[in-house]
């Protein structure tokens, strides 16, 4: 308070935040960068621990035998499919059953706002099938999910096998104090969506599926199986659901402390872990391991079938099988100790998975980052649009040299402001809905009088629309009041100032590595438009900080990360089918990040365009 | 002037009607931040469905409004959008015709003191011009009728709204010298939800000064005067709850409405300080920290009104803004009404002014947010959602000591001159301690 209100203590303070006010900014701006880097180095960063206690102490014995048997029957059910050119309901529903569960089946079928050319999918019809393996030892109140995808092709099939054999284990088992519910979905995530909308009674997508005949409790965690081969090298775990939201990190540190038990090799992002952490190598390898994390969170798909559990409230992860050229092999049996291992230890539980973190990163399985650590980097990025609002807000609040009547002056200067903010305001927003609703609505017509498919006509309206948002009338200032004035860009950045921190700041709160992404890029542009700078030049280093450029660039960085490098053309037909990806996650399972960045992001970016195009 | 009034009363009234068309209302109507547990409108029609069954609607938990306002509603329920736009409406006419009022009373004042040569002479730029006056009881009513915080909380049907213009026509009243029906609105605002109570001693010092009879307490005029109101105050107090039993044939509402306001028995979070505390502490505890919170409400009266004597209309402002900081169960749409100062801070400091305003923006978008994340995500929790309460109300707090500050300084301006020397001759400047 002393400060606030003492004016000599508060005319020092601004006059040093005026005066410094641009190398404060370039020095935020590093010192941001440099902290997000800094997370990657293993001192930094803290190791993981089981905070669970009821998962901690308790010792469990994994005895699964029959990892062969396991296998054959997963070759049963690839005969079935193939007969079948689809999912062998019959056949699962028999086998299931003969394994003690009761078995459910569920049908679903959604069309797809526009042919997905990823997955070769437009109209869908599906079946789900699931068993439901009664707890003996509780009240039936609450339940765990194992999951496998039944897979196009011959993807898949062991998991299925290992999910049926373990099916058959848990049976004779008495200590389950939860349902086990057993789900093999189809067409991955939208038979996922199907069953979790049927599970809770919700319908948010508007898809078709008959209810389910059966459930068990309420469900507390859930694994996703993916394994192609009969032997594996190593386990990855998947964590990245629906937004950017992860599970509960002691999943996470489940997986890994049962992987160290038994021995099997695990990573995550595809990444093993590696000890030397100080050599230059070493750190580089948790960079990428991170990065890969950030880049994953901030596309907000869910990026394996567990995505869509954690919007209702349940821990989930996916567990894929990777074959490579390693020697060191793990068996289905292995594999097979390890769900047993961890759904003991889950069964165990008295209440929901809460101890551990909900918001961090992994530069390793074995070390996170939490929130409070990683959000200076963000909060660093953040002040700079806040230093440079308050340096507006002064130049606006100190009063012109000062003539007979200048109150007066400056009210009349600021009173033609109100009309001339709110202008560009409007027209960039609605620039933003047609960016949002056209490229759906308008496939039809392009489709008639273009050569090109449907999801190709879906993705290059939205991008006409994006390149046509740039040629609007940037200037209806002139039209109202005759001429721009002095005051009026200002006042119009410091609304946009205000909005993109604001803006930022939520989208950091709930996923923080597409707030840092976005961050990184339009924190720039916000700081340096104004309408003094040479125009060329700045308007070609705009367009490259742009949300769409930013997205082009993510996509080579992202496979650069993979190490899968691709050529340019390769890029940016990636690129395109990216898009289409997003506009079809938001339709099909309610992804936030194309209504953020055609509404919000997008209008936003104009209003500094618009501020650079100020005469 | 009347014009533009009537344009602004008409867009504000299509704002809401719109937005009572659009399928936002049912989710803002579900907003901790607009609705609170005495103003919930799903409550009312609750209350409402028990009065009909002949079931008192005080029975259940769920009702806490007057028993005046569910009679009201009994006949008004077909027309509850247009009540609760009229409410607006008449709290955005009210204020400005008081405001208007007010500023007639300033300018005769000023112009006697100018006339006495009682103000130096080098501050004649902080005495208001008349062309400088005129637009205030405009930008008054459309800073009520277009904020945010009032359109959302007249969307939810609030009843907070209709509590707003009762208040609202209390200060008509009061700044129109009408003693007793400035009694009356007072007792009908306390009768509604019990802070208003402490807007008392600011009436009484308004009327007592227009009147102009001195604060002496020795003085037989001024108790006589202090008498009579509290005479009409306590009495009218007194027929509307008399009203209420005969109307209700009970007492229950006494512990459901007042108890219920008091003892702060509902921990639904909101924007308030209560709801984390109370569902942190020991059991045994509760009486004496409901003492301390409760009694914050109340004390800032003393202090403020003996400051504030001599501007009593300012005082009023003062109390409404503390008691929408710390009342039991706030809403936006209290602060909203807490917002309106027509005391142009001519030297309030913009830079405070800016950060706070930074602040209360970027709360009120944090706080769907940090909901989102505790309740439907369920990775954040209480703490995240109470940090940003915690936030809003400095900012509030911060705004209010701002507002006080800046008018301390030009009242002393106005009796010491624009310019201060210290005593060696260098330029001084004023600072709050």
């Amino acid at each position: 308070m002393g400060l606030l209100s003492d004016p000599n203590r508060r005319r020092a303070l601004i006059s040093l935040l005026t005066r410094l006010n641009a190398p404060i900014c370039v020095v935020c701006y590093m010192a941001g960068v440099a902290w997000f880097m800094g997370l990657a180095f293993e001192p930094f960063t803290l190791r993981t621990y089981m905070s669970e206690n009821a998962m901690g102490s308790t010792m469990v014995e994994e005895r699964f035998p029959a990892g062969e048997r396991a296998l054959g029957t997963g070759r049963e059910f690839s005969a079935h499919k193939k007969k079948a050119g689809g999912m062998p309901v019959d056949w699962l529903v028999k086998t299931m059953q003969s394994r003690g569960l009761e078995v459910f089946t569920q049908r679903f079928s959604r069309r797809l706002p526009f042919p997905d050319e990823d997955k070769e999918r437009y109209m869908v019809k599906g079946t789900n099938v699931y068993g439901i393996l009664r707890a003996p030892r509780a009240p039936r109140t609450e339940a765990l999910v194992l999951s496998a995808p039944c897979s196009p092709g011959d993807d898949n099939n062991q998991a299925v096998g290992v999910l049926l054999g373990l099916a058959q284990y848990f049976r004779n088992q008495v200590f389950w104090a939860k349902d086990i519910i057993f789900l093999v979905n189809e067409h991955d995530l939208i038979g996922m969506q199907a069953w979790l909308e049927g599970y809770h009674h919700t319908n948010t997508t508007g898809m078709d599926w008959s209810p389910l005949q059966g459930r068990g409790g309420s469900i507390q965690a859930a694994l996703s199986l993916e394994l192609s081969s009969d032997v594996v090298t190593s386990l990855d775990l998947v964590l990245e659901g629906l937004n950017g939201q992860l599970p509960n990190l002691d999943l996470a540190n489940l997986f890994y402390a049962f992987c160290q038990k038994i021995g099997v090799l695990c990573t995550t992002q595809g990444k093993l872990q590696r000890n030397d952490w100080d050599s230059v190598s070493g750190y580089s390898h948790a960079v990428q391991t991170m990065m890969l994390m950030v880049m994953k969170q901030a596309s907000g798909r869910p990026w394996g079938d567990h995505g869509l559990f954690l919007r209702y409230h349940i821990e989930a992860a996916t567990i894929k099988g990777i074959n490579s050229f390693r020697q060191y092999k793990t068996d289905a049996t292995t594999i097979g100790r390890l769900l047993e291992g961890m759904y003991r230890k889950l069964n165990n539980l008295l209440e929901r998975l809460h101890q551990s973190y909900f918001f961090y990163l992994m530069p390793s399985l074995s070390h996170f980052v939490s929130i409070g650590y990683y959000m200076p980097a963000f909060g660093l990025l953040a002040l700079i649009l806040l230093l440079r609002a308050l340096d507006l807000w002064i130049q606006l609040a100190t009063p012109p040299p000062r003539t007979e009547d200048g109150v007066a002056d400056a009210e009349q200067m600021s009173s033609p402001g109100v009309l001339s903010v709110l202008t560009p305001l409007v027209i960039s927003h609605l620039t933003g809905v047609a960016l949002y609703t056209l490229p759906i609505h308008f496939q039809e017509i392009a489709v008639e009088h273009f050569p090109v498919s449907e999801t190709e006509a879906v993705v290059l309206t939205a991008i006409a629309v994006y390149t046509a948002g740039l040629a609007l009338p940037h200037n209806t200032h002139r039209l109202l009041t005759g001429r721009g004035t002095e005051n009026g860009w200002k006042v119009l950045k410091l609304v946009a100032v205000l909005y993109l921190a604001v803006l930022l700041g939520c989208t950091a709160l709930i996923n923080f590595s597409l707030g840092f992404i976005l961050a990184l890029t339009l924190v720039p542009v916000a700081a340096f438009v104004t309408p003094d700078v040479p125009k060329a030049l700045s308007a070609f280093i705009m367009v490259i900080l742009s949300p769409a450029c930013t997205l082009l660039f993510s996509v080579f960085l992202f496979q650069e990360l993979q190490e899968m490098p691709v050529s340019f053309l390769d890029g940016w037909m990636l690129y395109l089918s990216v898009i289409s990806q997003g506009i079809l996650d938001h339709a099909l399972y309610g992804s936030l990040v194309y209504p953020l960045v055609a509404l919000l992001v997008y209008p936003c970016w104009l209003l500094f365009w618009n501020i650079l195009f100020w005469k | 002037m009347a014009a533009p009034l009537t344009l602004l009363l008409l867009v504000a009234v299509t704002v809401r009607a719109a937005l009572y068309r659009s399928s936002l209302a049912d989710l803002i109507s579900e907003r901790v931040e607009v609705v609170s547990p005495l103003t919930a409108w799903k409550r009312v029609v609750e209350g409402l469905a028990l009065l009909d069954l002949g079931v008192s609607p005080y029975s259940g938990d769920v009702f806490h409004e007057t028993p005046l306002i569910i009679y009201l509603f009994h006949f008004l329920v077909d027309y509850a959008e247009i009540t609760f736009m009229l409410a607006d409406v008449i709290t955005a006419v009210a204020l400005y015709l008081s405001v208007k009022d007010y500023n007639k009373q300033v300018f005769r004042k000023q112009k006697y003191a100018l006339e006495a040569d009682r103000y130096p002479l080098d501050c004649l730029e902080l005495i208001r011009s008349p062309k400088e006056m005129q637009y205030i009881p405009l930008k008054v009513a459309m800073f009520y009728l277009l904020n945010p915080f009032t359109i959302l909380s007249c969307v939810a049907k609030s009843t907070c709204g209709l509590n707003n213009a009762v208040i609202a026509l209390f200060v008509l009243s009061t700044i129109k010298g009408n003693v007793l029906l400035s009694a009356i609105f007072l007792s009908l605002a306390t009768y509604q939800s019990i802070y208003p109570l402490t807007l008392c001693a600011a009436a009484l010092l308004y009327l007592l000064q227009r009147q102009y009879i001195p604060v002496n307490l020795r003085r037989f005029s001024f108790w006589w005067f202090v008498a009579q109101y509290a005479f009409m105050y306590l009495g009218s107090l007194f027929v509307i709850v008399g009203l209420s039993f005969f109307l209700l044939g009970s007492w229950d509402f006494l512990p459901s409405v007042y108890g219920f306001i008091l003892s702060v028995p509902d921990l639904t979070p909101n924007i308030g300080l209560f709801w984390y505390f109370f569902a942190e502490m020991f059991e045994h505890f509760r009486l004496f920290f409901l003492c301390v919170f409760q009694i914050n409400v109340f004390f800032y009266t003393v202090p403020l009104s003996i400051k504030l004597k001599e501007h009593p209309v300012f005082l009023i402002f003062m109390q409404l803004a503390v008691i929408s900081i710390f009342k039991s169960y706030p809403t936006v749409g209290d602060i909203a009404a807490s917002f309106i100062k027509h005391h142009k801070a001519s030297s309030a400091s913009s830079l405070n002014i800016f950060l706070v305003s930074c602040v209360l923006l970027a709360c009120s978008a944090l706080f769907p947010v940090l909901w989102h994340l505790w309740i439907y995500a369920g990775s954040a929790n209480s703490n995240f959602y109470y940090a940003i309460t915690l936030l809003f109300n400095v900012a509030q707090i911060l705004l209010v000591s701002d507002y006080f500050y800046a008018f301390l300084r030009r009242e002393h301006h106005l009796s010491h001159g624009l310019y201060l020397k210290r005593k060696d001759g260098s330029e001084a400047t004023l600072v709050l301690k």
